[in-house]
């Protein structure tokens, strides 16, 4: 199990939530995966996609400037 | 929605398909703007396919798509949309998706009659053709008053059970999500893209005009949705956020752009898209100026961070505003 990030900052809706759909397809059951965005849109629209795929948001942070959203991935089968 | 509804309700798995064009309206524009805080900050198609109960796949189409702005084969609408094509390349997009993961039919939403250019009973069976969808394509909101297409005829669909909808009017097309006990449902004119907007494609000929070249990237389109576009003259222009969220936003292209912002009194950012001398970028000041809330201070501070050269501070009386004639808006 390891650890990734993935910057979408600067990306807007849905951008953050393709860029961690793609990344998501290349990990392991059980590796997490911390997604940086700034825009805030994606605090709804990557836990939707979480719930839709079985996935697990670990984490949620919100600053002034950002969005750190940590997940990790279901076991196979429930991939995208 | 509606259409994929009705299918599972007749015990069909549906998976929804959502292609990014880079073009759309309400995740961009709401994340950005703070006045629009009432909006929810949520990705529709998400949202709908939630409500509904089945997958969707968001699918990056950003560079393929340029080709459909920007050479329609069948022409634009009232404004850039080059809707018949838009059509046909997604349900291509759709058909190809389709072939690769093993389903069997493509269901879309639409109505004959309920859009002026891609859902006329005369381009409908355009958009099933050159997709290369053909009968495989189903549109299940008027599919009485089509041909038959592939899964009605093999019985993996019930004719009967489809609908007839046709014309403008959304009237029946909200009465059947009321049915549903859809409450709250998204967009439901069509309106969910730049290339319809009028303001949006005034900017988006006058980047190409600048330019010399009929091409974009796409932080070309997001900055077009932002902020106010001034071109005191061809080769540059500013874009000066109007609130909070688009300077935010702004703020994060500042590597990308020459920029400049009030230090002597709050106001927005600007950025330089063009090329601008130091002539340029001293009356650009003076016109930033003007959006700050030293717009009636004899002097404001302006700092400059040219691309490539150090940043400078510059005092300016800002422009009055008759001296900003409208076209200069875009």
């Amino acid at each position: 199990m390891s650890h990734h990030e993935l910057d979408a900052r600067r990306l807007l809706c849905p951008l953050p939530v393709i860029r961690a759909q793609n990344r998501m397809q290349d990990l392991l059951p059980g590796d997490t995966l911390e997604v940086i965005c700034t825009d805030p849109g994606a605090l709804y629209d990557i836990p939707a996609w979480c719930r839709m795929y079985g996935h697990e948001v670990v984490d949620t942070q919100q600053t002034r400037e950002e969005v750190r959203i940590t997940l990790r991935v279901c076991t196979p089968g429930d991939k995208p | 929605m509606l259409a994929a509804r009705l299918m599972r309700d007749q015990g069909i798995h549906v998976e929804g398909i959502n292609f990014f064009t880079g073009f759309c309206v309400e995740g961009h524009t709401h994340a950005i703007r703070s006045s629009k805080q009432d909006k929810p900050k949520r990705n529709n198609a998400l949202w709908s396919a939630e409500q509904i109960g089945i997958k969707l796949h968001i699918v990056d189409v950003i560079d393929e798509y340029k080709d459909v702005v920007i050479n329609p084969k069948h022409g634009y609408g009232a404004h850039l949309n080059p809707c018949l094509d838009c059509k046909g390349f997604m349900v291509r997009k759709a058909r190809e998706w389709m072939e690769l993961h093993g389903f069997d039919f493509i269901v879309t939403g639409e109505v004959i009659g309920q859009r002026p250019m891609s859902q006329r009973r005369d381009t409908m069976p355009v958009v099933a053709r050159e997709s290369g969808a053909f009968d495989r394509l189903l549109r299940p909101l008027c599919a009485k008053l089509l041909p038959e297409t592939l899964p009605e005829r093999e019985g993996w669909v019930d004719r009967e059970k489809l609908l007839d909808f046709s014309g403008r009017s959304r009237k029946p097309q909200i009465a059947l999500a009321a049915s549903f006990g859809f409450t709250e449902f998204s967009q439901p004119a069509g309106g969910c893209c730049f290339l319809t907007d009028e303001n949006y494609t005034v900017r988006l000929n006058d980047l190409w005009t600048n330019r010399r070249t009929k091409d974009y990237e796409l932080d070309d389109i997001l900055l077009l949705k932002i902020g106010r576009h001034l071109r005191p003259r061809p080769g540059f222009k500013l874009i000066v956020g109007r609130e909070e969220g688009e300077n935010n936003f702004l703020n994060g292209y500042r590597r990308d752009f020459t920029h400049l912002f009030a230090v002597s009194h709050a106001g927005p950012l600007a950025l330089v898209d063009g090329i601008a001398n130091d002539a340029d970028l001293d009356f650009a000041a003076r016109l930033l100026a003007r959006f700050g809330q030293g717009r009636d201070a004899d002097k404001v501070t302006i700092e400059i961070h040219a691309r490539g050269a150090a940043a400078r501070t510059l005092d300016v009386v800002p422009l009055h505003r008759d001296e900003i004639p409208e076209s200069w808006y875009l």
